[in-house]
Order: C-alpha cells, then structure tokens, then sequence
C-alpha cells in the first residue's frame, strides 16, 4: 500500500499550553491550518501515524544521542512536559511489528538507532492533541538539539528509505513531521522569527525543491532560523517520503508569543 | 563552512555535563523531580557540579544557569515544573527585573 499522507507542522508547546497568548489574528490561522490538516488527514484515512519528530531532552542526553532513533514499543505515553505543555498525559497506541519494519528498512540507508521505550514530549503531543487523532504512532525521533545531528541529506535519505518500506506494507501509513520553522527556543531571543527564511524553505518544500536546502550549512542555518531551526530536519525526512511531491500550504504565521514562525503543510505523495 | 554540527550557544562542548544531566533527569524522571522539589540539597550532593552550578540550581536561578550556556530547553520545562510562566521565565534569563 502506497504511503496516504505526507504532513509536516509546527509544534510550538505555546499552541497547547499558552494559546491565548498571542493575538487571534496570530493564534487563529494556525489553528485554522491545524484544523485543515486533521480535515485531510482523515480524509487519506491511515491505520497508522508515523510521526518524526525532534528530540528535545525528553529521551537522550549527552550520554548518547542517537542521529534517528525508531520506536518499537506497543505503547508510549505523553507528554512528559505537561505543565509545560498543559496536556494531561496520556498513553498513546504503538505498532511494534510495522516499527520493526520500518527499523528494517531504514537501517539499508541510514544509522538507526532502536527503542522499546520512548517518552513523548510536545513535539508529538501537541500535534496528537491538535489533531484529535487516536490511531498508532509509530516515533523516530530525530537530533535536531545537540552534538552533531544527521546532516540535513540523510534527513531526506531517511524519509526515502521510509517510503519504500511503506509501500511493501499492507496497511495505510502517513507520515507526519512536526517542528519549525526558525525559532530560538526559550532564549533570550525568543520571539524572533526569521520569517525570510521561513518563506524560503516553504517555497522549495511545497514547490518539490528541497534538494537546495539539502547542503546547507549550519551556521548559515543557525544564523537566519535559529538554533530552532536545525527542526527542518523532520520536514526533510516528510519531503524525501513524498518523493518530493509538491503540496499545498495549509497555514504560515510568525507567533512571537509562541516562539516560533508556525507552519502546517500538506505533501502530495509521488 | 560546513553542513554538519550545532555551532553557536549550544556548539558542542564538555563542561557542564553534570548539571545539564541533573536538570535532564528532574525534568524526565517523575521520581527525581519529587526529589527536587522536596530534597533539592541531597539530590544536588549526588552530582559532581562547582560550587556556581551548586549554587544557582539549589536557588533555581535560571539568570546564572542560561548564563552558564545550560540549554534553554533543560530550563524551559523546569520553570513551568516550578510554576513560572513563560514571560517571567523569559524576563528572567534576559537578566530583565520587575
């Protein structure tokens, strides 16, 4: 069965735990987006959710800090920062035989690393909580945070190896990346957005380019998005699944009070 | 320049393994954050930190700890652990008194 969905959204933890925060004309094209992209998600009808999502101090720490990391659990709850977040934890559904899969299949391209136990922080939960879903999540967990995370062409090796593995199996699987855009998150920055290079890689995500994001360099990056922005890396994996596909911009607004530039976004698989 | 590794604030670096490891665990292990909360000098003692690091986790100082270079989200989800909003957390770190 051929992948059903290819997603990507931001998952400010201010959406959920701060939304009144901002203006309404800030908050509500976000939500609105968000309420675009549960429309659609339903309407591709999976039985199961990938989700790509950045670490951020939730499961690895310096001790080790795996590039991807895939879950294998048939449970997992969320989210671990909830007064943070304001979502009461919850268990969320696994899929271990289709996580073994896919472990299976990305492991021919890229370094993987495997876990029967992965906590979710707001980087799934928000977006589960956005999006009412309740079906399986299957977790890979990406370095976006520290060290030396994947460089941003394996991101996209990553999300190609994804898709071919989905397409073997018999379910319907989507694929949601959740991140971004530019922020400098809870630094004394905060609320800066850098909305030029925000639209930029949106036009190359939607438009079937992001091969010329694919190099570039992380200083460069840090500069014009933030250390926030190494994010991209979930929306490349997203791009890379959809066989770069172009798609349809669902919802983009900088949210100072949120942080972050916030994007939804919808990919036709190709 | 290169494509690879985080540069800046949070570039790779070696000091400050212990506390950003004490604040790793508080904010990811219910039970070392009821440790925290209610046993913060015992629970600090079992970490190798100077007596700066010591001192300003012990007192929850998020100014001296951002200023150390301790990653902003290690400080983030501990300050809502401890009931600071995220505008005086923010106000905070910026060293902005009110």
């Amino acid at each position: 069965m051929s992948l059903v969905g290819a997603f990507a959204a931001s998952h400010a933890p201010g959406m959920t735990g701060r939304p009144t925060q901002p203006p309404p004309e800030q908050s509500r094209p976000v939500f609105d987006g968000y309420a675009d992209l549960k429309r659609r998600l339903e309407a591709a009808r999976p039985d199961v959710l990938v989700v790509v999502s950045p670490e951020h101090w939730a499961n690895f720490f310096l001790d080790h800090m795996p590039s991807f990391c895939i879950g294998l659990a048939d449970e997992y709850s969320g989210p671990t920062d909830e007064e943070f977040v304001r979502i009461p934890r919850r268990p969320v559904r696994g899929h271990a035989r289709l996580g073994r899969e896919l472990a299976l299949g990305l492991a021919e391209d890229v370094d993987l690393s495997t876990s029967q136990e992965l906590a979710f922080d707001h980087g799934v939960m928000v977006p589960l909580h956005l999006l009412g879903v309740d079906l399986p999540v299957i977790p890979i967990i990406v370095n976006c945070l520290a060290g030396i995370p994947a460089p941003l062409h394996r991101c996209h090796a990553l999300g190609v190896a994804l898709r071919r593995t989905v397409d073997r199996w018999p379910e319907r699987v989507a694929v949601l990346g959740t991140g971004g855009l530019s922020h400098w998150p809870a630094m004394a920055e905060s609320g800066r957005i850098g909305t030029h290079f925000d639209r930029r890689f949106l036009e190359a995500f939607l438009g079937g380019r992001i091969d010329t994001f694919l190099r570039y360099p992380s200083e460069r990056l840090e500069a014009e998005a933030g250390p926030g922005g190494h994010e991209i890396r979930t929306w490349i994996a997203v791009a890379g699944s959809a066989g770069d596909g172009c798609g349809s911009l669902l919802a983009y607004q900088p949210v100072p009070a949120w942080s972050t530039g916030c994007a939804v976004a919808a990919l036709e698989p190709r | 320049m290169t494509t690879v590794g985080i540069r800046g604030r949070f570039a790779l670096g070696v000091s400050l393994y212990q506390v950003q490891k004490l604040l790793f665990q508080v904010n990811r292990d219910p039970q070392v954050r009821g440790r925290f909360m209610t046993d913060r000098q015992a629970l600090v003692a079992e970490y190798a930190l100077t007596e700066q690091e010591r001192r300003a986790v012990l007192e929850a100082d998020f100014h001296a700890l951002y200023g150390m270079g301790v990653h902003s989200l290690l400080l983030a989800p501990l300050a809502a652990t401890l009931g600071l909003a995220f505008p005086e957390y923010l106000a905070t770190i910026r060293g902005v008194t009110r």
